[in-house]
């Protein structure tokens, strides 16, 4: 009985089966399938997947909305200086997209006509590096990505301006969105690319985003996945894969404000001598905010760095989740690794699951992790209180502080500033009991 | 002026407080010495309004106003100021920041209106000036990675800054070296005024070398028991709390 049940696919997998049987024609067909077939052997993800313990997708995913057409959008103003690249509800959308702006040495094109032309190259580029090859919803994504951006970065170019790669939902539908983008850095390259997730009204949206980057020798990449407010009802899946070769670098911010149920995954790979990688993030959540951040960095290589450092601030009946795994390869002697999870926990209904974990093959290598869950500390509390700010002044600077502590290290100001906005906007909203 | 009367106080069903009495005028500086365990630093966080103590009897008046019901920040804004023992560490937050929040909270709170920041360096800058503090320091983590002497003076500061009318300073020599000690007290001493009282809590005859007394009360076992002028705080060093643990033991 329980072995049928098992096996049984829900209403959801076989919902996906349909969509897949729409998406076949649209290129990339042995990678589709493939990919779809990897899919429909696992499932979707339940408690009994380890990187998916705390995230029931298969019981979160009863339904799947339709992939369906994509809504009008009046695109929201953008930074100063960014160029800016629309994927409006799964659809690349060059009419809103500064594509005229890009820089020399930035080459673009969607990934539904790279597809549709079968180009080997990005079909190359979007074999999945080896630590994301066993996660189901990777696979499905592959099977069912309907369009992204491909962008390709020539050896030796340091692009000035920040690419801004605008994922927006129009939020007049509950619908389906599976968006690939990738971005090639070639040996030498800077740049730094910014992936945005805006709702402009929020709905039940379920969308699955992969952003791959391939870091050529010696390029240095800068990172933010802004994941902003959504509706309780939406699930939005997040997973960002980074190759990076001898003497990359690559920095990286990812900032949740919550809104439903938001898994990020981080795949990186120091596939090369002194890479180094940072992943911070920042989650700040309130309501029934479900957001999971589940990252794996290889050190495949030896002599490279590795720095992790999470803070998740929970509010209301939220939930957080934290796992990292830092793997060391036989042979990538001299690794350097630290791993910070701490969160910050505000109500009493508030959930924190951290779970840092090492793996090490490797004899030579220094790799540290720390986790911790707390309350706000009474004694700064009193201390600021007894200066004359009231209680909840006090929590809030404090609530500042330990997330703008992450925030700080963002290299351009103007950003910067826009983050610790966004995280005294979020304390107002506590503030007035939203 | 600050009037302490019959004050007891537990935590749970500890007593520390045992009806302690103790009235410091405008302009005075009393100084509280006592052995360990005693309740000094309990009578200064019951002051200044910390949780997690039970008043059961007595009233602490401010200018002859109980402020046992007020909130810390309120009684902050009316001018308690409490310079720690340990100064808390806040990563994450700017102590300019701190400052320029502290300040304007007090302000707002009496119905003042809030400094903008031109006239807010101005005044820190001075102030700071005054006590040997770095304005690269004041760009730093409140307290964070501080020396224990760079974290009293940056409590003078406050004081400095935020003007009170009663300040206690709760062990203020503890952690300190002589030369941190001299500076502490300097900072204090300058701010010794006819508007405005202090309570000065030290097991150490030493700090007030420095910072000089008008009275000396000797508390123990929860309440004064002895009271007298600078030469009370000589007697001690000499005879220690022998005499006043002793008692009715």
């Amino acid at each position: 009985m329980t072995v049928q049940a098992i096996d049984k696919k829900s209403e959801a997998e076989t919902a996906l089966a349909g969509a897949f049987e729409a998406m076949k024609g649209k290129g990339a067909a042995a990678l589709r399938q493939a990919s779809w077939e990897f899919f429909a052997r696992k499932g979707l993800p339940t408690r009994r997947v380890e990187a998916w313990h705390y995230t029931d997708l298969r019981a979160a995913l009863r339904s799947v909305a339709p992939l369906g057409a994509p809504g009008t959008v009046a695109v929201p103003a953008a930074a100063d200086g960014r160029v800016r690249l629309v994927v409006a509800d799964g659809a690349f959308r060059p009419d809103l997209s500064d594509v005229a702006a890009l820089p020399a040495g930035v080459e673009l094109s969607s990934l539904a006509d790279a597809l549709a032309k079968d180009d080997s190259a990005v079909l190359t580029a979007l074999g999945l590096p080896e630590n994301a090859g066993a996660d189901a919803v990777v696979a499905l994504n592959a099977a069912l990505m309907q369009d992204g951006v491909v962008l390709r970065i020539a050896p030796a170019t340091e692009v000035a301006k920040t690419i801004e790669i605008l994922l927006l939902s129009s939020g007049d539908a509950a619908r389906s969105a599976f968006t690939r983008s990738l971005v090639v850095v070639g040996d030498g390259a800077k740049a730094k690319i910014v992936e945005t997730s805006v709702a402009l009204a929020p709905a039940g949206v379920q969308e699955n985003h992969v952003l791959a980057f391939s870091i050529g020798a010696g390029a240095e990449v800068e990172h933010i996945a802004d994941i902003g407010p959504q509706s309780e009802a939406a699930i939005r899946l997040f997973s960002l894969m980074v190759t990076a070769q001898t003497k990359a670098s690559f920095k990286s911010l990812g900032f949740v404000e919550g809104g439903g149920l938001v898994r990020r995954q981080i795949f990186a790979r120091l596939a090369g001598e002194q890479a180094s990688l940072s992943l911070d993030g920042v989650a700040l959540l309130g309501g029934k905010d479900h957001a999971d951040t589940t990252l794996v960095v290889e050190h495949a290589a030896p002599h490279c760095q590795s720095r992790e450092r999470f803070r998740s601030v929970l509010d209301g009946q939220s939930t957080g989740v934290f796992q990292g795994k830092v793997v060391v390869r036989p042979g990538a002697q001299k690794t350097d690794g630290s791993m910070q999870s701490r969160a910050l926990l505000l109500s009493e209904n508030a959930t924190m699951n951290n779970k840092p974990e090492l793996e090490i093959f490797a004899d030579d290598v220094v790799c540290g992790h720390g986790a911790t869950c707390g309350r706000l500390d009474a004694d700064q509390l009193f201390y600021l209180e007894a200066r004359g700010l009231p209680k909840r002044e006090a929590e809030a600077l404090l609530i500042e502080g330990f997330a703008g502590e992450i925030v700080d290290a963002v290299s351009e100001e103007a950003t910067r500033e826009s983050y610790f906005a966004r995280i005294r906007s979020w304390l107002g909203r506590r503030e007035d009991g939203k | 002026m600050i009037e302490i009367k019959n004050l007891h106080v537990s935590i749970g069903e500890r007593k520390i407080l045992d009806g302690l009495n103790l009235t410091v005028k405008d302009g005075e500086v009393a100084a509280i010495m006592g052995p360990n365990g005693t309740g000094k630093s309990t009578l200064s966080y019951v002051i200044s309004g910390r949780e997690g103590y039970d008043v059961t009897e007595g009233e602490v008046l401010l200018d002859g106003e109980n402020i046992l019901g007020l909130e810390p920040h309120e009684r902050a804004a009316k001018g308690v100021f409490l310079a720690f023992q340990y100064p808390v560490e806040i990563p994450g937050v700017a102590t300019m920041t701190f400052l320029k929040a502290a300040v304007n909270a007090q302000r707002r709170s009496r119905g003042e209106e809030e400094l903008q920041t031109p006239d807010f360096m101005k005044m820190v800058r001075e102030a700071s000036s005054k006590l040997g503090i770095n304005m690269d320091m004041l760009k730093r983590p409140l307290n964070v990675g501080f020396s224990g002497g760079e974290k009293k003076r940056m409590d003078i500061l406050q004081m400095s800054l935020l003007e009170p009318k009663f300040g206690i300073l709760d062990e203020t020599d503890s952690g300190l070296d002589i030369d941190a000690l001299r500076i502490v007290s300097e900072g204090v001493n300058a701010l010794r005024s006819p508007s405005r009282g202090f309570l000065v809590i030290t097991h150490y005859q030493r700090l007030l070398d420095y910072i000089k007394p008008d009275t000396v009360h000797v508390m123990a076992k929860g309440k004064i028991q002895k009271t007298g002028g600078p030469e009370l705080a000589l007697e001690l060093e000499k005879s220690g709390y022998r005499d006043y643990v002793g008692e009715a033991a």
